[in-house]
């Protein structure tokens, strides 16, 4: 056993690399259910967002063009969502539970000409002075420009929603849905709106595993990360600041057990693969006990007679 | 009436139909069973490249299906039933998972023949394959020995079977005969084929110092990751692996079904078929050595080369003693070699491999 | 003139019953147009997934494998349409389905190899407690905690998961195996097979406690206070508490219920057609199970019918997919499409279609 081969610096840059899919799609997540709406099908977006952005990305040679058609993909997905739960007004937690599979499916689908492909690489955005600090440079300078976006989407979510009128009126709809549609706002169209949003960020997420974390493209690559990213917006008491917190643990855990493994540490290894679902149980408990509560009318189906 | 009873009577009176209808089935049918889905770029894949060459051997005297992605346990039985039922004469199932599927079919099903890869149960119309792929570690390990600068070699195992602990051992050995300072670190990903795990594997590893990556898995994300990390060289596995040539892919092991497949269908068209177990290496062309690029010194590719000659003629066993194993205990005498039963059975490192063996 | 959903004053009865057949047919017609688009005969198709199985040439073979299919489908679907009435998410039953196996299949390997009677009941009862516990599990978090039993309960299921794995490599690997992963074949083992008990049929001991969970189910919604309380608190969470419905009993009773039932399957699964416990057992079914609760209506009988359905699907896809080289992908998409289109229909239940003129709304002026 040689603890001393793990590099600390190296892990942290790995860390932050890995918790970036998850950081996307649980921040739209979250915005989706600040908005009241509890959408379980992330994992069907994710993957959906994967496929079309590589596709796109192998067939312009542009990994930029992927990552836009990932999100792109992702939102045309959760709309098909947001027609079920919004307009047929059927239950939230079957419909995502539908639109899992859906997207599952339709993703292996569309998938099947692309695997074992190279995409085209996605550059690595190595800040010149920055990048050389010697324990800050690599870990915080010199990713690829995706996580930058994940960090700055997450703290203009944060931004958004206790800044702005527009992310007051989302919390108003989430709170309390009948209230908000007695003021006048639109509350579906609100929903709508974030709903697609949610998809957008869960297709980006998909799109940078299957473009820069793997990169390539295979039937089911998410392999359970969408549902991890609801588990982290539960955790991050739906605060956008702590979803990356808890990004960075869940990545954090599954990057270290492997490197514990490489260092030779005896742990039994599955039970060393359980610890992150493991952890994330044991921060679900710690933050339930947490006085924060989820939006009053989470999950809760809106109609306007009613 | 049983099952049994009614599917041997409706196989017989399927066979006695396909008989007395016109030319249509003169066609010998060949089915096959993946674990997974052909487009994997590795195991199935292989397989597959097998099938294909039965079809393109045979023109129209051969007729092959296959159903990809079959999950072991009751679905494999469908699955093989199935097939049987829609009138092949050989089947083909490709993972180890399928064992017991397969003899129960077997057993409903006596005139139709079945192989099974990598597995040991065996009846009058089953048949076990399998290939030797340790020798190919063996050559793999005395270029990993060679090629790194760091000492340190990255391997991503599978599952504890002995087929893995059987190639980490071949590899290790050979490795440490041309490198006495090497090490190798072990990842166990629980997987045969997860591009994301491979991915996040092959980065630990050279995050902490391996500058060569061999892998049991099947997926081209170690070699992406070894691509982006710079510097560190892989070896394809079960498929060429040839977009990442000549680096970071300097070597690869590659499954070869095409000849054995060929001969087995032969024999059934024959009606030579006889009920085996076989253990082929790369004398018999079941294990075939990628391309080795230029990236490798001359000398080495000539001693690779060299060593694959000696293994395919006989004369060079990559177990060869004297070997001890992990715990101090004496396993092979000066020039002993091992025998099958023993490799088959592995569960135990050779001196030199730190860590142990997950249980 | 726009469509407008109002709301009936009370489900409409007719369309309890019409929803889920409407919703076939629309999925029939969506999925021929998909496999048309995919180069298929789009009826060759239609017929080979929903009628060869049934009349096809060798349905003697298919038929029972709906059974086979379909039983642990059921059996795990009406546990969690008791939770789901109520408002009780358990998604992790896949979780729970793999520790009943396990648990179940710890107790047949410890007394291999001894032939008796009680081995088998004794494998049945620790898978059901096995499932529970693991059901157990969120359960008690919630009450004690408040935490989301969708999230624990899923989190449980890859936990599960690995646990599987660590067993079949580990504890329970077959001491006769050569070193090969996976644990005794339980159909190798008479006392503790659970085989078919008319054989050729298809009906293995799983498929008649299916039945059974099914009926009692059905008693307990109709007849008995708890089945009662269990409605209220999902129609009328405020009014259930005026009523006096302890909602901690009903947490424990409906995770533990469906966790004991999922257990069961697994057992009967582990025990019977799949045989041994092995790293890809688990094919599924505690998801897939939660579809059939809601293609059923969260209604015992109706899951029966959703459950052979979904079977068929499948069965008919793994036809499809060997003589019509449909991907296996395609009838994913299929079956989520029917989940789709029966949620989509079953607005139609409790909300009207009314054309309307826009009309300005009296409660609304400012």
């Amino acid at each position: 056993m040689d603890l001393s081969s793990i590099n600390p610096v190296l892990l942290l840059a790995s860390l932050i690399a890995a918790s970036t899919p998850i950081l996307l799609a649980a921040i739209g997540e979250l915005v989706v259910e600040r908005a009241g709406v509890l959408n379980l099908g992330v994992e069907g977006m994710m993957i959906t967002g994967a496929i079309c952005g590589f596709a796109i990305a192998v067939n312009t040679g542009s990994p930029f063009a992927g990552f836009v058609m990932g999100a792109l993909g992702g939102a045309a997905l959760s709309l098909l969502f947001a027609a079920l739960t919004q307009m047929a007004l059927a239950n939230h937690v079957a419909s995502g539970l539908a639109l899992t599979l859906f997207g599952l499916g339709l993703s292996a689908l569309l998938g099947q000409g692309y695997v074992g492909i190279k995409p085209p690489p996605t550059p690595k955005l190595d800040i010149p002075l920055l990048g050389d600090i010697p324990v800050l440079g690599p870990v915080l300078f010199s990713h690829d420009l995706m996580v930058y976006l994940a960090l700055a989407l997450v703290a203009g979510v944060w931004a958004m929603l206790n800044h702005t009128r527009a992310g007051l009126i989302l919390r108003a709809v989430g709170e309390n849905h009948d209230a908000a549609h007695a003021l006048g706002y639109k509350v579906v169209r609100v929903r709508v709106l974030a709903i697609a949003f949610g998809g957008a960020c869960a297709g980006l997420g998909g799109a940078y595993l299957s473009l820069v974390r793997v990169p390539q493209w295979t039937e089911g690559m998410t392999a359970g990360v969408g549902w991890i990213a609801l588990a982290l917006v539960v955790f991050a008491s739906w605060k956008a600041g702590r979803v990356l917190l808890g990004a960075w643990l869940f990545g954090g855990v599954s990057v270290l057990q492997l490197n514990l493994q490489a260092a030779g540490v005896a742990v039994p290894v599955e039970y060393l693969s359980m610890s992150p679902y493991l952890v994330t149980i044991l921060v679900l408990v710690i933050m339930s006990a947490d006085k924060s509560r989820a939006p009053g009318s989470l999950g809760r189906i809106f109609h306007a007679s009613q | 009436m049983t099952l049994k009873t009614l599917l041997t009577g409706a196989a017989l009176a399927l066979g006695l139909t396909s008989s007395l209808a016109l030319a249509q089935d003169d066609k010998t049918k060949v089915g096959f069973i993946y674990v997974g889905p052909i487009g994997d770029g590795g195991w199935t894949f292989e397989h597959d490249k097998g099938r294909l060459a039965i079809e393109e051997h045979f023109g129209d005297q051969v007729e092959t299906i296959y159903r990809e992605s079959v999950s072991e346990g009751a679905d494999a039985s469908r699955a093989i039933t199935q097939m049987a039922l829609s009138g092949a004469d050989l089947i083909f199932t490709t993972s180890f998972g399928f064992m017991d599927a397969t003899l129960s079919v077997a057993e409903k099903f006596p005139d139709v023949k079945f192989e099974h890869a990598t597995g040991y149960k065996t009846a009058p119309n089953l048949s076990t394959y399998s290939a030797r792929f340790y020798e190919g570690r063996a050559i793999q390990g005395h270029i990993a020995g060679k090629m790194t600068k760091s000492n340190i070699v990255g391997y991503i195992a599978s599952y504890p079977i002995p087929e893995v602990i059987r190639g980490i051992n071949a590899a290790f050995i050979h490795a440490r005969k041309v490198n006495p300072d090497v090490q190798f670190k072990i990842i166990w990903a629980y997987t045969w084929f997860d591009p994301a795990k491979e991915a996040d594997a092959a980065t630990a590893l050279i995050e902490q110092g391996a500058d060569v990556i061999l892998q049991h898995t099947d997926s081209t994300a170690p070699q992406a990751a070894a691509e982006k990390a710079g510097g560190v060289v892989t070896f394809g596995q079960a498929s060429d692996m040839a977009e990442y040539k000549p680096f970071p892919r300097i070597s690869s092991i590659i499954d070869n079904w095409a000849p054995y497949y060929i001969a087995r269908t032969q024999a059934v068209i024959d009606g030579t078929w006889e009920t085996q177990q076989v253990w082929h290496g790369i004398d018999e062309g079941m294990v075939e050595i990628g391309e080795i690029t230029d990236a490798v010194p001359a000398d080495v590719r000539e001693e690779a080369l060299a060593m694959k000659a000696a293994i395919a003629a006989g004369e060079y066993h990559p177990f060869t003693g004297p070997l001890k194993k992990q715990d101090g205990s004496d396993w092979l005498a000066d020039g002993e070699t091992a025998d099958d039963g023993t490799l088959l059975g592995m569960d135990f490192y050779v001196e030199g491999l730190e860590g142990e063996i997950p249980q | 003139m726009r469509l407008r959903l109002e709301r009936r004053p009370q489900p409409a009865r007719h369309w309890i019953y019409l929803s889920p057949l409407l919703a076939i047919v629309v999925t029939m017609l969506a999925g021929g147009a998909l496999f048309a688009a995919l180069g298929k005969n789009p009826v060759t198709a239609i017929s080979t997934i929903f009628w060869q199985p049934l009349f096809g040439e060798f349905a003697f073979y298919y038929r029972p494998q709906l059974l086979v299919k379909g039983a642990p489908l059921v059996l795990i679907a009406t546990g969690l349409a008791l939770g789901f009435r109520a408002g009780i998410w358990n998604i992790g039953a896949e979780g729970q389905y793999i520790i009943g196996a396990l648990t179940g299949a710890a107790v047949a390997l410890a007394l291999y190899p001894l032939e008796a009677w009680f081995v088998f009941p004794l494998m049945i009862m620790a898978g059901a407690l096995g499932g529970l516990a693991w059901g157990m599990i969120p359960a008690f978090l919630k009450l004690r905690f408040g935490t989301n039993e969708i999230l624990v309960s899923l989190m449980l299921v890859y936990v599960a998961e690995q646990l599987l794995a660590a067993m079949a490599l580990g504890p329970m690997r077959n001491p006769d195996g050569m070193g090969f992963p996976g644990s005794r074949n339980l159909q190798d083992y008479p006392a503790a097979h659970n085989a078919e008990l008319i054989s050729g049929s298809g009906m293995h001991w799983g498929v008649v406690v299916a039945l059974i969970a099914v009926i009692f189910a059905q008693i307990l919604l109709g007849r008995h206070i708890l089945g009662y309380q269990i409605r209220l608190t999902g129609q009328a969470p405020r009014a259930a508490r005026f009523a006096g419905v302890n909602p901690a009993r009903l947490v424990l009773f409906c995770l533990g219920t469906s966790g004991a039932l999922a257990g069961m399957a697994g057992l009967f699964e582990v025990s019977g057609p799949a045989g041994q416990v092995s790293i890809d057992f688990n094919v599924g079914y505690g998801f897939t199970a939660i579809i059939v609760a809601f293609l059923g209506r969260l209604h015992p009988v109706g899951i029966l019918a959703a459950g052979l359905l979904m079977a068929l699907t499948y069965i008919g896809g793994e036809i499809a997919q060997s003589e019509l080289g449909l991907p296996a992908a395609a009838i994913q998409i299929f079956q989520g499409m029917l989940l789709f289109f029966l949620l989509a229909v079953d607005v139609l239940t409790n909300y009207r279609l009314r054309l309307a003129s826009p009309a300005p709304d009296p409660g609304r002026s400012l």
